[in-house]
């Protein structure tokens, strides 16, 4: 049931998002849509009830919205530094890094974090291990490319997945 | 009145980001470094652009917004889906000298289950 | 908006796009070609926006909306088709 409200909740807020109108036959016709979908696909839509919208969850949503914006700011800076310079100063390789979240929904927001954060480009995940395009390696050792590419998205993705 | 300067900042910003991408693409030396170019500096312009407009035209954010969020969630995705593509058809990536590493290539042939 | 700033935008976003389809054009491989391919969704996502200011115009930015959704699925089926998983 929690899990049946989350779903249509969701959909409901992204038919106002769509349509951007709060005429009563739009909000009916959104309304009676979101129940149909939700009743049909709750189960496989998500793994997440009503206790998702816990004031210290949102906190750390917010949290982690802020900390990407940052990062996608200065992976910005670093390209445009790295494409504008004339003698192109990349050393790329390929790296694998070893996550500590479980949930499924979390790796996907931590790939997604780390394809837009600066230099780094995941390209599959097999299990816990993510391997990851780096434009410019400084180091093979493990301890390090944790610390450097994922680790500030990692506690805060643990906060709200787990 | 604000809001509508703020608005042409973000846009001026936003689009000589997308202009960098578009640079960044061709100048890198092979698939990968140019989908890094490509996705960050395009995924940042067009969220500058955007939500500029969205604040010039102050009736207009939600609607931005909602394409902002999409083009936030979706061009990381495509570009991994892109990335994990090229690997698998064969394209190796540019590494500066011999002792480069690319630990992906070891579990290349691997079939693993989905 | 004024008149110019506008124009200047425009002109900005069509150098990019005519700079990704160079990279479009020449691209040694398939990936490259799909690559430019989605860069220029996005650019021309942000274009239809600032045109849709241009000329005072809501509609541009649903299509705008609809464009970027239908460029997110075209490059996703192209890259799985190039993994072979189609």
């Amino acid at each position: 049931m929690s899990r049946f409200l989350f779903t249509f909740l969701i959909l409901f807020v992204a038919w106002l998002g769509f349509t951007t109108s709060l005429h009563p036959q739009e909000l009916i016709t959104g309304a009676v849509v979101s129940l149909i979908i939700a009743f049909v696909a709750f189960k496989t839509f998500t793994d997440f009830g009503l206790s998702f919208f816990h004031p210290q969850k949102i906190f750390n949503i917010i949290k982690f919205i802020a900390v990407f914006l940052v990062a996608l700011i200065k992976s910005n800076f670093d390209v445009a530094r790295r494409v504008v310079l004339p003698s192109l100063p990349i050393n790329p390789g390929i790296v694998t890094y070893k996550t500590e979240l479980k949930s499924d929904t979390a790796k996907v927001f931590l790939a997604n974090a780390i394809t837009l954060t600066p230099g780094t480009l995941s390209i599959d995940v097999i299990g816990d291990e993510l391997f990851i395009h780096w434009i410019d390696v400084i180091s093979t050792d493990p301890e390090v490319i944790f610390n450097e590419i994922g680790a500030d998205f990692e506690k805060i993705l643990k906060e709200i997945f787990e | 009145m604000i809001l509508t300067y703020i608005g042409i900042f973000l846009v001026s910003v936003g689009v000589l980001f997308l202009f960098l991408g578009a640079l960044g693409i061709v100048r890198m030396p092979d698939v990968y470094t140019r989908l890094q170019a490509g996705t960050k500096a395009t995924t940042l312009g067009a969220l500058g652009t955007i939500i500029g407009v969205g604040l010039i035209q102050p009736e207009w954010f939600w609607k931005t917004l909602i394409i902002a969020i999409f083009i936030a969630i979706s061009n990381p995705i495509s570009s991994h889906a892109l990335a994990r593509g090229s690997y698998k058809s064969g394209i190796k990536p540019f590494l500066k000298d011999d002792d480069g590493i690319d630990t992906y290539a070891d579990v290349e042939d691997e079939e693993v289950d989905r | 908006m004024t008149f110019t700033f506008d124009i200047i935008i425009l002109s900005v976003i069509v150098l990019a796009s005519i700079l990704v389809a160079v990279r479009g054009i020449k691209g040694p491989t398939a990936s490259d070609r799909i690559l430019a391919l989605d860069s220029l969704t996005t650019i021309t996502t942000a274009g239809l926006v600032v045109l849709g200011l241009y000329f005072e115009r809501y509609i541009y930015i649903d299509v705008a909306l609809i464009y970027a959704v239908l460029g997110f699925v075209g490059v996703l089926t192209l890259g799985r088709y190039m993994e072979g998983g189609l």
